[in-house]
């Protein structure tokens, strides 16, 4: 409400009635002012200046920003079609919604402001004003006992599948359903099913209690539906939904991975391992890294969708073998998948020039090390190098995903592959995951160009990844800064055989020293 | 959505309400000059023997666009219903070109306090073969909505809406029923199945019985009107609305036809 309304319907009246009305028109009017500051501020950037979702950054991002005059949230304790709780709307500013581009702000803003920016967001639709409308939580009770047992997992698969979870989020949970690609929210824009194995990007939390109240509400706006109406007609069980939520996140890593900087490639005294599904793999230590839009080079890309990659290596005498797993919902090329491409792009403003037509491009993944290990602190541009400084990369793509290339990059633009460069790929493509092993002989065929790769030395590594089924292919791509690969060193028999001789020594010393000991006590007697 | 404005006059406030939902407008009037006509009128779904009636038959020019195939390959279930390949509904053509799945409905003209009273029989949309049974249909605010599934496969019924909350449930399998309502006229609200992306129904939602939906042969009849003089509007789904004003005097039968352009 403005405060000129309230002010100008008050002008006539009784005298004892004004102090109260100006009381209520200065609460009123103070809320959404100083929340107006905060949201012109802070919020109207995606956001927009009239809360439609329309802000100057709105077409940067997948998905977009909330439009508030529909007040339809995702986030709620309510049911499907109701309005959310003020707890709700401030849940989601405190704590973001993650995997998507709103950040939380109970760090950056005050309680006040936070609040008052609250009152402001809910005068953009008039449902906030109509007291009809008031929204009730939904009761939720508690999460059931023995929710993390094998038959309690056993019960959440077996509703997962007859609740239909499959549809969109796929047999494995990656969000690869046969309904995936189709998946738009009520404006139009592309959705897709979230990832389950990557419970940190949920939208509305990572706990269990989350997920339960995300299968009851449903996520407003979008494909995904409440699930309440079947427990009122008992096609399940309060509990079996727990269960559900509870196999949800079993699919997750009990911790949300940490980024640790050295991959650890131990030497193996069997065949380097050259399948993704060789059982060798299942004892070496996975690491996870984080990879982010290309936003530096045009054509920019703020929309990745591939988020992270998982890596582990080994190596023999020899050879080196080094194994990336990522999650992509789609197996590109697919057609199946280009209405999406189509939708992706036209949701995002062109870089530059006009907005591309949708192709069928394929998913692609590239490993980057320098051309030669460093031997200072200096390593080339971490963004494929530059036209003076290559980098040395791996490069493979799903349309030939039994081979990768080897080449020089200078630059987002100019890769130039190497002839006979003697790296392998074996990939497999599993229910909305990738898998691919590359392996090269640790000795370069090539040392002016190709990394000789040495134990014991910290080697810079990079990794790109491109989902052609989102529009990916080019400079629009997901990236990673240079971490690094370290090649344990066989370890030499000295190791073992020093304290060997150490403690043989000691012994026989100590010995010596007691005897020589006893001599004297000996002798002195004798004297 | 062009807000009527009512101005109620009450002490020396001056309160102007944005007439987005003619029910709580209508409701919220009570001080209104009262209308020449009768203030109410007891409708239902069963047409009224009183009143006028407006007919027409719709149909195109030109030549209806294909509708698209489904693959309905994903759910054999719904499949197995069909003998010929299915395909969606986007435009239905009946003999010389005539339109169905039109919704035709009074938008304006109706006496400003009119109330009507919305039917307890509820409007039914049946999932089945993996397709929405009607594809259009119309509903009183008020009256029960009822969704059921025909099919044994996950179905979800998101409804679309602005003026009315929108809503999002599912249905894991055969003979599952929700019920709801709709507390503000829109036309339309769009109903849409995220699992199955081709289904797809429209909604129309109105405080007063003056609507229909076109049947296969392009015809309509809106039965009970009070004489006045009224806007009719068409709309479909793929070719847009078109609107013609008709006037009642008595309880005769007056025709309004209506040609929509298939481009």
């Amino acid at each position: 409400m403005e405060a000129a309304d309230v002010g100008g319907g008050e002008h006539g009246r009784g005298q004892q009635v004004t102090p109260a009305l100006i009381l209520i028109a200065l609460l009123v009017t103070q809320d959404t002012t100083a929340g107006k500051q905060v949201y012109v501020k802070w919020c109207a950037g995606c956001h927009g200046d009239n809360g439609a979702g329309d802000g100057e950054a709105a077409h940067r991002m997948i998905p977009p920003p909330r439009d508030f005059t529909g007040a339809i949230y995702q986030i709620r304790t309510t049911a499907s079609g109701q309005l959310p709780t003020d707890a709700d709307l401030l849940r989601s500013i405190d704590a973001g919604l993650g995997g998507t581009a709103m950040p939380g702000w109970r760090s950056r803003l005050s309680d006040r402001e936070r609040h008052d920016v609250l009152a402001y967001i809910k005068t953009f639709s008039t449902f906030f004003a109509d007291t009809s409308l008031r929204p009730k939580p939904l009761t939720f009770g508690k999460e059931p006992g023995g929710g993390t047992g094998a038959d309690a997992l056993k019960v959440g698969r077996q509703f997962y599948d007859s609740i239909g979870c499959r549809k969109c989020h796929g047999d494995q949970g990656r969000g690869d359903g046969p309904s995936a690609p189709t998946l738009k929210d009520d404006a139009g824009h592309p959705m897709f099913a979230a990832d389950l194995h990557e419970n940190w990007r949920f939208n509305g939390g990572e706990t269990v209690e989350d997920i339960y109240h995300r299968l009851r509400t449903g996520l407003d706006g979008t494909p995904m539906p409440s699930f309440s109406d079947l427990l009122d007609q008992k096609f399940l069980t309060e509990t079996e939904l727990w269960r559900v939520a509870e196999y949800v996140r079993s699919l997750s890593p009990a911790k949300a991975p940490v980024v640790r900087d050295v991959i650890h490639a131990p030497l193996v005294n069997r065949a380097l391992p050259h399948s993704p599904d060789d059982s060798a793999w299942t004892a070496v230590d996975a690491y996870w890294f984080p990879l982010v839009g290309q936003v530096i080079r045009k054509s920019r890309w703020f929309a990745p969708s591939v988020s992270g990659v998982w890596v582990k290596a080994v190596h023999t005498a020899d050879s080196i073998a080094l194994r990336v797993v990522w999650d992509d919902r789609s197996q590109s090329p697919d057609t199946a998948w280009l209405g999406h491409v189509g939708r992706v792009l036209a949701a995002l403003d062109p870089d530059e020039g006009t907005q591309e037509q949708p192709a069928l491009w394929p998913d692609q993944l590239a490993v980057q090390f320098p051309v030669a290990i460093p031997t200072g602190m200096e390593r080339p541009y971490f963004l494929m190098g530059s036209s003076s400084a290559p980098v040395y990369q791996w490069r493979w793509a799903s349309t030939a995903h039994a081979a990768a290339v080897a080449g020089l990059a200078r630059g987002v633009d100019r890769f130039d592959s190497l002839p006979g460069t003697g790296v392998g790929a074996q990939s497999v493509y599993d229910h909305g995951q990738w898998r691919v092993v590359f392996t090269r002989a640790l000795a370069s065929p090539d040392t002016a160009s190709q990394l000789p790769f040495r134990t014991g030395r910290a080697i810079p590594v990079a990794f790109f990844a491109w989902d052609g089924s989102n529009g990916e292919h080019g400079t629009r791509m997901a990236i990673s800064t240079w971490y690094f690969l370290a090649l344990d060193e066989p370890v030499p028999a000295r190791v073992f055989i020093s304290p060997v001789i150490a403690m043989v020594l000691t012994l026989g010393l100590g010995m010596l020293v007691v005897w020589r000991a006893q001599q004297k006590t000996t002798f002195r007697r004798k004297q | 959505m062009n807000g009527r404005i009512f101005s109620v006059v009450g002490g020396m406030f001056l309160l102007t309400v944005c007439s987005k939902g003619d029910r709580s407008s209508v409701q919220a009037a009570p001080a209104a000059p009262a209308a020449p006509q009768p203030a109410a009128i007891a409708a239902s779904s069963d047409e009224s023997a009183d009143g006028g009636t407006i007919t027409g038959k719709i149909k195109f020019t030109g030549t209806a666009p294909r509708n698209p195939a489904i693959d309905m390959s994903e759910e054999a279930a719904c499949k197995a219903k069909y003998k010929t390949s299915p395909t969606e509904e986007n435009v239905v053509a009946g003999p010389a070109n005539a339109l169905a799945n039109v919704f035709v409905y009074v938008s304006a003209g109706l006496p400003a306090n009119a109330k009507y009273q919305a039917p307890s029989t509820p409007v039914t949309l049946d999932q089945n073969g993996c397709r929405y049974h009607p594809h259009v249909l119309g509903i009183m605010v008020g009256q029960p909505f009822e969704i059921i599934n025909s099919d044994p496969v996950l179905h979800n019924i998101k409804a679309i809406a602005k003026k009315n909350r929108p809503f999002n449930v599912s249905q894991p399998s055969a003979g599952m029923k929700t019920t709801r309502t709709f507390s503000t006229p829109e036309v339309m609200v769009n109903l849409e199945c995220n699992v199955h992306g081709w289904m797809k129904a429209f909604l129309g939602v109105r405080s007063d019985p003056f609507y229909a939906v076109s049947g296969e042969d392009g015809s309509f009849s809106i039965k009970g009107l009070p004489p006045g003089t009224y806007t009719v509007e068409a709309w479909h789904e793929k070719f847009g609305t078109q609107t013609a004003t008709v006037t009642v005097t008595g309880t005769e039968s007056k025709t309004a036809n209506f040609t929509f352009a298939a481009h």
